[in-house]
């Protein structure tokens, strides 16, 4: 009794000591993040910021002498023939991608939270795909998609279909590099999803049980609107993430062919760095309009955490 | 019924893993054997050559990715530990709006960053420098790390750090021998997805380290496969080979695995 009380005064003093001198050192603790904050985060927009808003050449990007010239990067985006489809890819890829990916995680995290034997080690195995290096995947279904020798061409042979040429025939680019970036995703909706699971009570379930409710019923009634809040997380997280991705697209079909599967991410690389010749004020102008988009879903995903807690 | 569900689990698993299941068999298939149809589905005639390139040709690029990934990890922990135990437990005014700031820096392209760490490595003269792009790959891991230390730590009780400070410890000695000690499990977290992404970023390599001596593997493949499309064994080998460290740190640390992921998405 004495002690928790001796433990409560010095805890009590503890907070005082907290509150005056404790300000300064807690900032000490963060100058290092702050300091990095702005230069490696901050400084590096500004210069993105700075680069859409000039006119730069090789010679003026190494002498830093460009000419400002306001909007015309953005005016020469807008007016692309590239931009209608990269703004169209970027879309479909985000939008079809993320439909695919939740609905499968979901299905599978259902799947997975009965109890049986091997369900904890072949959920574990179902993360391989989403920590292998993004050009591990992304070769490895450039084989698979290939249009002579490939895995999937025959498997369509077998069962009596044509033979598609995934990633050389602009009508299938956009569709493959789609396939392989959903099964990436699969395994960050599937745990992300099975956390939300084991966090509905197993009461509610037996409750519903009792009153008769078939497995169906039990999934739209009780599993769906339960999980609604982690399904919203998931889905917004998807968003960001897969608005930015720029390797598997670029390693598999470097954005085409004849810009079949270009997106913002793959477009602004081009420009920037795609050739010889490098654009580097429509390609950081390009850059900022993908920000753009991100934040205004990461705005949403932020709200959305904060009404939560 | 029970062994039923077993079974479906082992076909789902099968089907998604099959890509990495084709990566090691063909990495394992013979040039002559490659364009094949019906395709081997298995290494019949095994052959050891692709292994042989990479060997011969990767192993460099491979050094290199293990400094930069070693590289990486140490300066995520050493930025983002003492934030975290800043934010979880110090609780200075205006730690809410750095929280906010390092959420916003999580959402903000890869490719973007790219660009403007370009434009300024020029002018530093730091492209295609080991150094510059364990800093660029940092900006991965850093603002997740600061989010994982400060839910982690906002679990250790007051108690622990007040009995410290009461036997007259300052708070960075309290940080040091009592928070990180019991912050083990957040450390190994960290410290294995920093470790991950940067062993896997191409966005960083291709822009801030295209022309150097020392490039790191995800290059060494991409290079591989445009100066080279017909040896798919070694490409695949070689692939094989850097995903080792995932099924590496799969298979040592699972339920870390497991919550660094949820951690990134869902709040405590």
């Amino acid at each position: 009794m004495t002690s928790h009380a001796s433990t409560l005064v010095r805890t009590r003093e503890s907070a005082r000591v907290r509150r005056g001198r404790g300000h300064w050192t807690a900032w000490a603790f963060l100058a290092p993040i702050v300091i990095y904050l702005l230069a490696f985060y901050a400084y590096p927009l500004y210069r993105n910021l700075d680069l859409s808003l000039r006119h730069y050449t090789v010679r003026s990007f190494v002498q830093g002498n460009a000419p400002f010239s306001g909007l015309d990067n953005y005016r020469e985006v807008f007016a692309d023939p590239a931009f209608g489809p990269a703004l169209l890819h970027t879309l479909t890829f985000t939008v079809v991608s993320i439909a695919f990916q939740f609905a499968i995680g979901l299905a599978l995290a259902v799947f997975f939270a009965q109890n049986f034997k091997l369900s904890a080690t072949l959920r574990a195995l179902f993360l391989v795909p989403w920590l292998l290096p993004l050009i591990v995947s992304a070769s490895t279904w450039s084989w698979m998609l290939n249009s002579d020798s490939g895995i999937v061409n025959f498997a369509l042979k077998s069962v009596g279909l044509d033979p598609v040429n995934w990633l050389t025939s602009p009508d299938w680019a956009l569709t493959s590099v789609i396939i392989a970036n959903i099964w990436i995703g699969i395994p960050f909706n599937l745990v992300v999803l099975y956390s939300g699971l084991q966090a509905i009570p197993a009461e509610v379930y037996e409750a519903a049980s009792i009153d008769g409710a078939t497995g169906w019923q039990r999934f739209w009634r009780i599993t769906f609107p339960l999980l609604r809040p982690v399904s919203a997380i998931t889905l917004l997280l998807g968003l960001v993430y897969t608005l930015k991705v720029f390797d598997l697209i670029w390693i598999m079909t470097k954005g085409g062919p004849a810009d079949a599967s270009i997106t913002f991410a793959t477009w602004s690389y081009r420009f920037s760095f795609g050739s010889l010749l490098p654009e580097f004020g429509p390609g950081a102008a390009v850059g900022n309009l993908l920000i753009v988009m991100a934040l205004v879903f990461g705005l949403l995903y932020i709200r959305f955490q904060r009404r939560q807690a | 019924m029970r062994y039923a569900k077993t079974a479906l689990g082992l076909f789902f698993t099968a089907v998604m893993l099959f890509p990495v299941y084709w990566m090691i068999n063909v990495s394992f298939t013979r040039d002559t054997d490659m364009r094949a149809d019906p395709p081997h589905l298995f290494p019949v005639n095994g052959t050891l050559e692709g292994y042989r390139a990479v060997i011969d040709q990767q192993l460099p690029y491979l050094g290199t990715s293990l400094i930069v990934g070693l590289g990486t990890v140490i300066l995520t922990l050493v930025l983002s530990a003492p934030a975290g135990f800043a934010l979880a437990k110090l609780r200075p005014k205006g730690g809410g709006a750095l929280g906010f700031v390092l959420l916003i820096a999580q959402m903000i392209p890869g490719i973007i960053m790219a660009m403007g760490f370009y434009a300024i490595y020029l002018r530093l003269g730091v492209l295609n420098t080991v150094g510059g792009l364990i800093l660029a790959d940092s900006t991965i891991a850093v603002p997740f790390g600061v989010l994982i230390f400060t839910a982690f730590m906002s679990g250790i009780p007051d108690e622990l750090i007040n009995a410290a400070m009461i036997d007259g410890a300052t708070r960075w000695r309290t940080f040091v021998s009592v928070i990180l000690p019991v912050s083990r499990n957040a450390i190994v977290t960290v410290s294995l997805f920093a470790f991950l992404w940067a062993w896997s970023d191409f966005v960083f390599a291709t822009t801030l380290d295209g022309g150097g001596d020392a490039q790191p593997i995800t290059l060494g493949i991409y290079h591989y496969i445009g100066n080279n499309n017909q040896q798919w064994n070694a490409i695949m080998a070689t692939a094989v080979i850097a995903s080792i460290p995932a099924t590496l740190l799969l298979i040592l640390a699972q339920r870390y695995v497991a919550a660094g992921v949820t951690a990134g998405a869902v709040k405590d």
